[in-house]
């Protein structure tokens, strides 16, 4: 047997244009699992990009009772039962870290299954297909529409004005449902529509509309082809057993029509399963032809193998001429012997690990996140102050932190010179000799903290020096270490 | 614009017809956009000479047809400022001094924007951190030469010391030595005497009798008997360990010859009331205030 020859070696030719004109694509619309996938994908992402905003999450009187809320003036995320400071947005590191690595580990298992079922710019390109082959009909009506131009009629006209209206009205409530993740989303939506909300909101909803409007209505697979770093970068992250979409071209050669390919195989000569009739070149949403290989065009969304999948049911031939493999099981095909699937090895084994522990460390920093806090800042001008009695004094900058949704009472202590005294600026009251302050909630509090170390106690240059904040209520427990510093 | 048909065989695109040692020009216009985006920019800059300021003249310059100038923006910035704080500033300067040390939000207010007044104002002369310097006190310490308590920091803040304000501080350390009421050796005796007064060691020999006889005759009426000072005339506590212009003999010797009269001056009409009790506030905040 003839050791197959992959379809792309075939064509070296890397002496075209950087880029070529769009040309436009008339995606068939297809019917099958990947199809049934991508609409059940499509119908989950979008239902929790609008609908999320409007999930209430009970937080207590007060305060933000919206489940997922970037808070901006206020500097405060919520996301369900977490709230972050803005001294916290290193979560936001752990969790790119995370999405990262889960998406290096889908491409190690399926290739670009981001690309071709998650990412928005597919999700919203291919609701936008929807809405236009609703309106204008299938694939080959539209070609012909769109070759009869010069002769529009108003029905033709009607119906161009009809798909962009509502690719806009997706579009605005795309822009939409983004800003009422800054603000309380039925009060914004109210004002919204009484316009009475505030001009950046406004302003954040032309630009999304704009965008999405541009990228999914009129640029499509260009974003893709031309401005997506992604299919650059996974072409470098992809191995030999990750699985692609793959035109089987150990079952495919030579290809030829229906008629000629049996009269073939009754003379018992080579031919393929593949009949040329090219459904998977119409079905494919960028308009590539994936039996030249794989290629950077190809989102792998899987419409094609649900194409060819059905012309191979018709023909009685087996289906999967186009599926999830690779060059390897190609090549053990061609010889003989059976495919074999790798999902468990090296590779995404690491991956796997590697989410895991970035997981366990965030889970670990989060559970024993401190909800009360404090940072001290030691004056530089001056850094020492004696006296009129000899004694000596340093000031510090307090900063405390009551990440919780109530107040408390907070007891300043110190740990440093031998028979300090503190004395707090700010303080509401002294009880015992140790300063108290009312912590409202959820804020941060600045005093001035004055450390005064008696003349005999003769301190040395610098001695270390520790403030500890204690809830009296609670027990909660923070504290910080400092200098405490003799002229 | 001449056409030319001359077409490069290789690439099957026309040339400009420019040729250099047979080598042709394709012919590659700028895309249009590029062209359209081009002119726009020059209609642009046309319309940017009418609107705004733009052209130098001889004395002055064109102004726009909008009178736009960034020196009234930044006016108009800070009123807008002005009135953002509106509120909370005129509470601060409704409120009564010891008030606002027990208040949270205006005790924040005050130290915040009084931390800012008085680096703009105060800091030339006394430190951005407060710590003074050679005759120009510490304020974080707890010795305050005009008094130490919310309304004096005011009244001193206000009216300055020798300011020349008719509300002033008034009443300087007098010249012994210029002016001739003490001699040369009287001097170095009672300036041994004054180091004595807060246990700093004396010169070998010194006359600790005269030293305490010249004080008590000279010195008494403005520092007190027990030399601790008088707030109400400025006279420092001379028996604690905090030295305005330093403590050594040469200095005491400088200062009680020549005497001292430094100023402060008033800064009842250059600031606000509101901001100069914030400034209180915050001074008063960096020594924990008496």
């Amino acid at each position: 047997m003839n050791q197959p020859v992959n379809p792309t070696d075939l064509q070296l030719d890397d002496d075209g244009p950087l880029y070529a004109a769009q040309k436009k694509v008339y995606p068939q619309s297809v019917s099958g699992t990947f199809r049934r996938t991508k609409w059940g994908l499509m119908a989950f992402c979008l239902g929790v990009y609008y609908l999320l905003p409007f999930v209430r999450w009970n937080r207590g009187l007060g305060a933000p009772d919206q489940a997922v809320l970037i808070d901006l003036p206020n500097s405060r995320f919520y996301f369900f039962f977490i709230e972050l400071w803005p001294q916290e947005v290193y979560y936001f590191t752990g969790l790119l870290i995370v999405a990262a690595l889960t998406l290096f580990l889908m491409n190690a298992v399926g290739g670009r299954i981001w690309c071709g079922y998650l990412c928005p710019q597919t999700v919203w390109t291919d609701l936008f297909y929807a809405v236009e082959r609703l309106i204008e009909g299938d694939r080959r009506e539209r070609m012909r529409k769109d070759a009869a131009k010069g002769t529009m009629k108003l029905e033709r006209f009607a119906e161009i004005l009809l798909k962009h209206s509502i690719w806009l009205m997706i579009a605005w409530w795309t822009g939409g449902a983004w800003v009422l993740y800054f603000n309380d989303a039925p009060t914004l939506v109210k004002q919204l529509v009484t316009f009475q909300a505030p001009m950046i909101a406004y302003i954040w909803i032309g630009i999304l509309t704009a965008t999405t409007y541009l990228l999914a209505g009129w640029m499509r697979e260009q974003v893709c082809v031309y401005m997506c770093p992604w299919p650059r970068i996974q072409a470098a992250l992809t191995d030999e057993w990750a699985l692609n979409v793959t035109y089987k071209y150990d079952r495919g050669e030579a290809r030829t029509s229906l008629k000629k390919a049996n009269e073939l195989r009754a003379l018992g000569q080579p031919v393929g399963d593949c009949i040329d009739c090219y459904q998977c070149v119409a079905v494919c949403p960028t308009g590539i032809d994936i039996r030249n290989g794989s290629q950077l065009d190809c989102i792998q969304c899987g419409l094609c193998i649900d194409a060819c999948d059905t012309v191979m049911n018709k023909i009685g031939r087996e289906t999967r001429l186009i599926g999830y493999d690779n060059d390897i099981n190609i090549h053990r095909r061609a010889a003989g012997k059976p495919p074999i699937y790798r999902i468990v090895r090296p590779r995404t084994v690491t991956y796997a690990v590697m989410i895991a522990a970035v997981g366990a460390i965030m889970l670990y920093a989060m559970l024993t996140r401190t909800l009360l806090d404090i940072n001290v800042l030691h004056d530089r001008n001056p850094v020492a102050v004696k006296l009129a009695d000899g004694s000596i004094r340093n000031a510090y900058t307090a900063r405390l932190l009551n990440k919780r949704g109530f107040d408390r009472v907070i007891a300043i202590d110190v740990d440093g010179p031998v028979n300090a005294a503190l004395h707090v600026v700010g303080a509401d009251s002294v009880t015992q000799d140790r300063p108290m302050i009312v912590l409202a909630r959820d804020t941060t509090t600045e005093l001035r903290l004055l450390v005064t170390a008696p003349a005999e106690s003769n301190p040395a240059k610098s001695i270390p020096v520790r403030f500890r904040v204690t809830d009296i209520g609670l027990g909660e427990v923070a504290s910080v270490t400092d200098h405490f510093v003799a002229p | 614009m001449t056409e030319h048909s001359d077409i490069d065989h290789v690439s099957g695109r026309s040339t400009t017809g420019h040729q250099w040692d047979g080598i042709k020009e394709l012919n590659t216009p700028l895309p249009r956009w590029w062209v359209i985006t081009f002119y726009l920019t020059i209609v642009w800059a046309i319309g940017y000479w009418i609107v705004y300021p733009a052209w130098p003249l001889l004395r002055s310059h064109t102004t726009g047809i909008w009178n736009y100038s960034t020196r009234a923006e930044v006016a108009n910035e800070l009123a807008n400022l002005e009135k953002i704080r509106g509120d909370k500033m005129v509470a601060l300067g409704a409120a009564p001094l010891e008030e606002i040390e027990k208040n949270p939000a205006l005790l924040a207010l005050a130290r915040a924007r009084g931390k800012t007044v008085f680096g703009d104002n105060c800091a030339p002369c006394h430190g951005s951190g407060g710590a003074g310097a050679k005759g120009y006190p510490n304020l974080n310490d707890d010795e305050w030469v005009w008094g130490g308590s919310l309304d004096q920091i005011m009244q001193t803040i206000q009216f300055g010391v020798r300011s020349g304000h008719a509300k002033a501080h008034e009443g300087a350390m007098l010249a012994f030595g210029k002016d001739g009421i003490l001699k040369k050796d009287q001097i170095v005796t009672v300036a041994n005497y004054v180091r004595s007064l807060s246990g700093l060691s004396t010169a070998a020999g010194y006359d600790a009798a005269a030293g305490k006889k010249i004080f008590a005759e000279n010195c008494t009426s403005c520092h007190g008997d027990n030399a601790k000072g008088n707030q109400e005339l400025g006279a420092p506590d001379l028996t604690d360990k905090i030295w305005l212009f330093g403590s050594d003999e040469a200095t005491l010797v400088e200062t009680i010859s020549n005497g001292r009269a430094g100023v402060m001056p008033a800064w009842v009409d250059r600031l606000d009331p509101s901001t100069i009790k914030a400034l209180t506030v915050y001074v008063h905040s960096l020594g924990g205030g008496k």
